[in-house]
This record gives structure tokens, sequence and C-alpha cells, in this order.
């Protein structure tokens, strides 16, 4: 039993320091049963995002999950497509973005199940002005992105001083001290939400099912455990003929 | 309506008698061991992983494309469009993870009781098939959703074979059927796992079980029941399989089916063991991820491979490491020269043996999975060491020990004290 | 033996709760591999209903769009269209549109929501092809006493500007008329009705 239990062990989820060595990655503090912080990430989502990004195996109809009729949808979030069951493609030509930023910006359809939502969420909040890249920007826990800080309208300019501290007798320790260069449109409480919600609805249109699958898996649990009981009382009724 | 059903039997059964007959011989008439404890649960476990595979699997392809273009898009397509389709995903990805864990642990029953000694070699010897079997049918099926793991992973493993002295290079092309992994490679993947190894699979365990009821359920007492029998010539310690063991195991299903669902429906990704973050990328063949390891299940014999050093300018010597620490579970029933059969009786050599076995199975697994810096360096430097990553040199100790079991199991398990035998099982 | 009877009759309705608890949870296993085989949100989507703007059309002028894959007419008839069809009334084959072609909204002399519109299904009733327009002024090809409709260059079936099949053409039924509704005053959705939203 000891063997089967160091099995189940091995089966924990062991990659715990997904940042490893680098930029430590915040938790993101997004809650999926929040419909109104899901609709604004939304909002975020297509006014900022689908300029360069596509969602192509989101439908802008299941939004109505969200608590949006399908009027509000359209009004609201649909500025390339024409009927409300269509895929949330960007227009971003690929090829051309290739040329533009060196690498197609991806689809962000699954992006939430790939790096995670405190990845993410730590990475749209840690963009800094650098003059060594293209774009002019730099991000903390994606060195040397192609992509610019799309958001800074709202987060303003920041920079981003490393500096390496050793204490004796302990490993060497980065320190990161930002500076706000210039004010955006949000104050930093008010963008860490904007961040929040934008990384609430990627997690969300990483598996639009998932709620679904949670509230299923209490009824099939349940199911099974009244079946367990049967189960073992009819082995048991048969198994008191063996001796 | 009793006599009308038992008149339609009657009819179908003079006409094909054969039916009642393996019925008979297989479930209400054969008698195994009344002592099976929860070791004994895991092989009807495997056959219902198996239907449940099948079924999940038949389902998915109606709506998979095995398309280099459209197969990362065809899974989001399921998960999503296809009504339920998200349902039969999370069973096919879950139910691959259960394959494993169950045959491992069935497996590890035969170690424990001597499930492969004489006269049931034959039985263990389409079991290693099975296993084989199914180590491959998991390598085509990973392929299939087209993320970045499943193509470098499959680059990784067909260009091992690419290391065969001689005949490599074109055994890869060939396998590949294109100079990298590619559409050729995936629509051929598609058909062998979808296809060919689960019909090759069911005949293993068609086989597997055949032979098993032919010479009879071995114990965990490992005492040959057929030797002591009752008047009617029935074992004295057997029960008929139905309706004890069908009622038994239909309780051991449902709660194999309520840890099961517990992962599909809460989680389903197992932290990224049983679906890769790296798997939700597309497949890339510009971009090699920093980190490639296979599945956890393949991972044990992954760290053997990776131990051994390059020899001669070729990883062709780990390559066939790996290869020997499957294979040479062929050989455990010629190994064990113990004159007992379950661990019960054997000594603290075999004892020993098996828990240092085990753990070594452990430990190479957890570091297939990270990369070979995961527990750093040595502070020290000395001739022989090649690498100075820690990890490996564990790995390196550990697959001796894994070789060890098997190579030195002829000498330890005759040299064993043992207990002596019962006549009758204990419970 | 009256244990004996005992013991079996509680084995029989273990045997039967146990039964009807698993083919609950078998019939619940079930439900999603049935389900996933009914048309896809994509297949949904394509099959969606379609919106025109009526006000772009000039009378006369016939509009086609798509729906469900196939092509349906939409067009303005002119006053001499609408004489055409009363004309054609007696070389009809189905002159009150008695077949089910159309909702019922379309079961009347003209077979639309108003007179003066006209959708209809572009499929031939024959064997499937796409009949081509021919106004009145195409006597020359048509003969003398055509009013105006369409015309199937498969195998010859004719129809009017209602959609109705002349007699003597292979075709038996009248063109289908597919649901639709205004919106608003100008704009028709095709493909969905009060009647059976979406269907």
């Amino acid at each position: 039993m000891r063997k089967l239990a160091a099995l189940i062990l091995l089966c924990l989820p062991l990659r715990l320091l997904a940042a490893e060595l680098g930029y430590p990655l915040d938790h993101s503090p997004n809650d999926p049963r929040d419909l109104v912080s899901l609709q604004s990430g939304a909002r975020t989502f297509v006014n900022y995002c689908m300029g360069c990004h596509g969602a192509q195996y989101m439908r802008y109809n299941r939004l109505t999950e969200l608590g949006l009729s399908e009027a509000e949808i359209r009004d609201n979030l649909m500025f390339t497509a024409s009927k409300v069951g269509e895929t949330m493609k960007t227009v971003m030509p690929p090829k051309e973005a290739k040329t533009w930023f060196g690498v197609a910006p991806p689809d962000l359809s699954v992006v939430a199940r790939s790096r995670g939502a405190d990845w993410l969420y730590t990475y749209l909040r840690t963009f800094y002005r650098d003059p060594k890249t293209p774009s002019g920007w730099n991000n903390a826990v994606f060195p040397n992105v192609s992509m610019p800080h799309a958001l800074w309208g709202l987060q303003g300019e920041r920079a981003l001083a490393v500096e390496t501290a050793k204490e004796p007798g302990e490993h060497e320790r980065e320190q990161y001290k930002w500076t706000q260069l210039t004010q955006g449109s949000e104050t930093q409480v008010q963008y860490d939400a904007t961040a929040r919600d934008l990384v609430n609805f990627l997690v969300y249109i990483g598996e639009p099912a998932a709620s679904s699958r949670r509230a299923i898996g209490i009824v099939v649990l349940f199911v099974l455990g009244v079946l367990f009981i049967f189960a073992y009382l009819l082995k048991h009724e048969f198994w008191k003929d063996v001796k | 309506m009793a006599s009308r059903l038992m008149a339609l039997w009657n009819w179908f059964d003079s006409r094909m008698p054969s039916v009642g007959e393996q019925w008979r011989i297989h479930a209400s008439e054969y008698y195994a061991p009344k002592n099976f404890n929860f070791w004994y649960f895991f092989g009807s476990l495997a056959l219902l992983v198996l239907g449940v595979q099948i079924v999940s699997g038949i389902f998915l392809t109606m709506n998979y494309k095995p398309d280099a273009t459209l197969a990362f898009g065809s899974v989001e397509y399921i998960m999503r469009d296809v009504a339920g389709g998200w349902i039969i995903r999370y069973i096919h990805s879950t139910g691959a993870s259960a394959f494993f864990i169950v045959v491992y642990l069935h497996m590890f029953r035969g170690l424990l009781y001597g499930s492969y000694k004489q006269p049931r070699e034959l039985v263990w010897i389409f079991g290693v098939l099975i296993y084989l079997s199914l180590m491959g049918e998991a390598f085509f099926g990973y392929l299939l959703p087209w993320g970045q793991m499943s193509y470098w992973g499959a680059q990784v493993i067909v260009n091992l074979f690419g290391t065969v002295p001689f005949i490599g290079p074109d055994l890869a092309l060939w396998i590949r059927g294109d100079y990298v992994v590619s559409d050729a490679t995936l629509n051929r993947f598609f058909a062998l796992h979808v296809i060919a190894l689960p019909l090759v699979l069911l005949g293993l365990v068609v086989a597997h079980l055949l032979a098993l009821h032919d010479v009879g359920s071995n114990n965990p007492d490992g005492v040959e029941i057929k030797k002591l029998k009752d008047a009617n010539g029935r074992p004295l310690d057997g029960i008929p399989f139905h309706p004890y063991y069908t009622v038994k195991d239909i309780m051991g299903a449902v709660v194999f089916l309520a840890v099961f669902c517990f992962v599909l429906f809460f989680l389903p990704s197992m932290g990224g063991y049983f679906l890769e973050d790296n798997n939700f990328i597309p497949a890339d063949p510009l971009k090699t991820p920093p980190h490639i390891a296979p599945v956890w299940y393949f991972t044990p014999y992954y760290s053997i491979l990776r131990a051994v050093p390059p020899m001669f300018n070729s990883q062709f010597p780990g390559v066939l490491a790996m290869g020997i620490a499957t294979l040479i579970l062929f050989f455990l029933p010629w190994l064990d020269r113990s004159p007992v059969k379950s661990i019960r009786y054997k000594g603290p050599y075999y004892k020993g043996a098996l828990a240092a076995f085990v753990v070594v199975f452990l430990v190479l697994g957890y570091l297939g999975t990270e990369p070979t810096t995961v527990w750093g360096q040595f502070g020290f430097d000395a001739f022989f060491l090649d690498t100075k990553d820690r990890a490996t040199w564990v790995a390196r100790f550990c697959s001796v020990l894994y070789f060890a079991f098997f190579m030195l199991m002829p000498w330890y398990t005759a040299r064993d004290t043992t207990k002596p035998v019962p006549e009758r099982v204990t419970r | 033996m009256d244990d004996r009877a005992k013991v079996d009759r509680t084995r029989r309705n273990l045997i039967l709760a146990t039964s009807v608890v698993g083919g609950a949870a078998g019939a619940g296993m079930a439900v999603p591999f049935v389900a996933s085989m009914w048309p896809s949100e994509r297949a949904k989507a394509a099959g969606a209903p379609v919106e025109f703007d009526l006000s772009r059309l000039v009378p006369g002028e016939l509009a086609v769009v798509e729906w469900r894959g196939k092509p349906v007419w939409i067009m303005k008839r002119t006053k001499e269209m609408l004489e055409g069809i009363k004309q054609a009334d007696p070389r009809v084959t189905d002159p009150g549109s008695e077949v089910d072609q159309q909702p019922n909204y379309a079961k009347n002399e003209f077979r639309s929501l108003k007179p003066d519109l006209m959708v209809l299904v572009g499929v031939c009733t024959h064997l499937g092809c796409s009949p081509k327009e021919k106004t009145s002024e195409d006597k020359g090809e048509m003969g003398a006493d055509w009013p105006g409709g369409f015309y199937c260059p498969c195998h010859g079936s004719k129809f009017d500007f209602a959609g109705r099949v002349f007699k003597g053409s292979p075709a038996p039924k009248n063109l289908e008329v597919p649901p639709y509704e205004y919106v608003s005053e100008n704009v028709l959705v095709i493909g969905e009705d009060k009647e059976k939203k979406g269907a």
C-alpha cells in the first residue's frame, strides 16, 4: 500500500516554480465565476488585442454564457465579423505580421492552458521601456518579446532596473526596481484589475466548458457514490457464502 | 415472459452451443482461487479501460482530422463545438494515463505473487507483448493532437531509431515517410493508432485470457488450487468466477470509475502530467521547446536512455539500454529461480530487491519528467565526470539497480530463504 | 428452505437495485456520445439565418443569397409580374399551394408575406438544378403566352413568378418557400420565423 501511495505522490504537480530562474510570478486573482469580470475582460480583449491576436476557436455567440445577449455581443464586441456565429478571428494578415514583428502574433484561444494564468497576469503587468529593442518595449517574464505594450495607454510607461545582490554565503538574487515614467489612464490598482479581468477572460476562452465540467462532475460523483453502495451490498451478499 | 425468453435462449443455444459453452468455461464454471485480494482487480480494470478507450476513440474519430494543418484545430473543435465533445476528449486523455496506471499495478501483482512462473510463462509473455503494443499505441496516439510536445516527442523517438547502426537513418526515414515528422507521419500514425494496434491489442488480450484460463489463475499464496479437488472434481479452494468475481469486479469497477471521474471532471490535466501544457501550442517544426519530455508513463525508460552517455559517437548504446530494459521483462519466468511463487513465502533477498526496484522505477520515472539539471551540479571535479549533473548520476545509479534486479535474480532467488508454502490458501 | 428463499429474494432485490442505478449511470454516460452526433456549433453557425436589406432592391431585380448551402431568390415583383401570376393560374399544377412546400403565411395567391415580395428557394423540385430567370420579355424563347418566371435548363421544368410549377414539367412540386420574416421595415431574415424559431 505504501508503494501505491508513493505512486500517487508522483502524480502531484511538481512543476511548482513556473518561472524557475528569473522574475517571480504573481498569483492571478481571477475568479472564473465572476461574470462582470469576464465581460470586462472580453471588452479589453476585443478592443486592445484582436487587432493582432485572434481567438480562432472561440465563437462570438458563446459569449452569451457570460450573461450577454446576442445583440449586445453584436453591438459592442464584433468589429470585423458580421454573423454572431462566427469565430473570433483577427484581421492581421499572418504573412505580413511575420515581416513586421518577426513572428506572427500567436492565436490566444488556448494560451491560458499553455502559459497559465499566473504567467499571463504577470506578463501583462511587467512591460517596460527598452531602447535596445525594435519596438522600444521589453518584458520581465518574456525577455525580448516582439510584442509592444498594447495596454500602455492604460498602464503608462515604466522602466525596469535589475540589480544582482549577493549576500555572503547565499545564492545570487536579482532585485527588480520599477519606475513609472509616464502616467496611463488607469491607476496601478485599476490596471491590475484590468489585467486580472483580461486573464480571467483568457482562462475562460481556453476552456469554455470548465464551469459545466465541474458542475457535472459533482453529479457524476454523487451517482457513482450511490452505485457503489449498491455494488458493495451486492458483493457482500454473495460473498457471505465464501469462507 | 420468462418461459418465452427461455424458449428463445434454447432456440439460440441449440444452433450455437459454443456461446453457452464458452460462458461456462470462462465464467460460471471457471474456478478461480477464493483468496484474490486488492491486487487482483487490475486485470478486469485493464479490460474496462480498453473498452472505454475504444468507444471514446471511435467518437473522437468522427470529428478529428488527421491532417497537419487541421489536426490541432479539430481537437479544439471537439472541445468546443461538438456537443459533449469535451467529455469524450477528457475520457480518452484520462483513459490513456489510467490504462498505464492500471497495467503497471497489474504487472506489479505478477512480481508480488510469481504469476509469471510455470505453468503461466505464456500468460506473462502475452502480457509483455500487450504492454509493448500499448506503448506503441500510446506513442502513435500522442502525435495526433499535433501540439509542440506531440511533434517534438515523435521527432526525438523516431530519431532514436535512426541511431541503429547501418540501417538507422533509412529506418527513421521509412517510419516517418518524410525527412522530418510531417503530415505523412501524422496520417500513418493515425492509421496505426485507430485500426492496426487496437486489433493487435484485442487479439493479444484474447490470447492472454485464453492462456490464463487454460492453466487457471494464480493467487496471493502461490498455491496451485488444482492440486486439491473435491468429489466433483472442483478445486477445494476455488469458487466459480461468476457470480463471485463478476460481482466483486463490478464493485471494483465502480470505485475505479469514481476515481477516474474525479480526475476527469476536476483535474483533467493533472498538473500537466496527463495533458501537457506545451501541447496546447500548435506544432512548430522551426521552434524546439526548451524542455522535451515524454508522457509520464514512458519516463522511467527515457531516464535510462539519457543516463547512458554517447559511445563511439553514437547515442545507440542508450537506445540499446532502453530496449533491453523493456525486453528483459520477457525473461522473468526464467530469471526467477525461487522454488516458491509468492513473496509471502520468499526471503529478505527478494523482498529487498523488489522494494529497491520499486523505488528505483519511481525515481527514474520522476527524473525522466525533468531536465537533467533538475538537481543541480556537483561542486567538485574528477576525471570520470563527463557531466556534473547530479540527476544524471542518480539516474545512472538507479539504472544499474534496475538491471541488477533482473540480472542478479537467478543468483539471489536461488540463495534466498523460503518459508514452507501451505497446502490450502490463506486469506 | 425458508432462509434460502429469503436469501434468494434479497439477492434478487439487490441485483435489481444495482442494475437500476447502474442503468441510470450507464444512460447518463451514453448522453455525451449520442449528443456529439447532433449538428455541432460549426454546422449550426453555417446554417444560421441570413439577413437581407430590401432597400437596395430595384423592382424586378433578382437578388440571390445563400442559406444552408442553397440559393434563395429575393425580388420585388412588378405589377406586370403579379398580373402574369394571375394569368398562370389555370396552367400550373398546384395553383392553391396545397402541397406542403411553404410556411402557412405563404399559402396564398402570391405565396409570400407581401404580394410584391418574392422569396423562393432556387432549387428545382425535380432533381435539384438551379433554374434560370426568364422574364416576360423572353417570349421568343419561352413561347408567346409565357407570363414570366423561371426555366430549369436540366430537364425543362417551368415555374411562374410565385414559384408554382407549370403543368407538363418533369418537376412535381412548387418551388420551396423558406421560413422568413421582417425584422424591420426593410430588413428580412431568411431561415427564421415566428412559427418555428431557427428551424
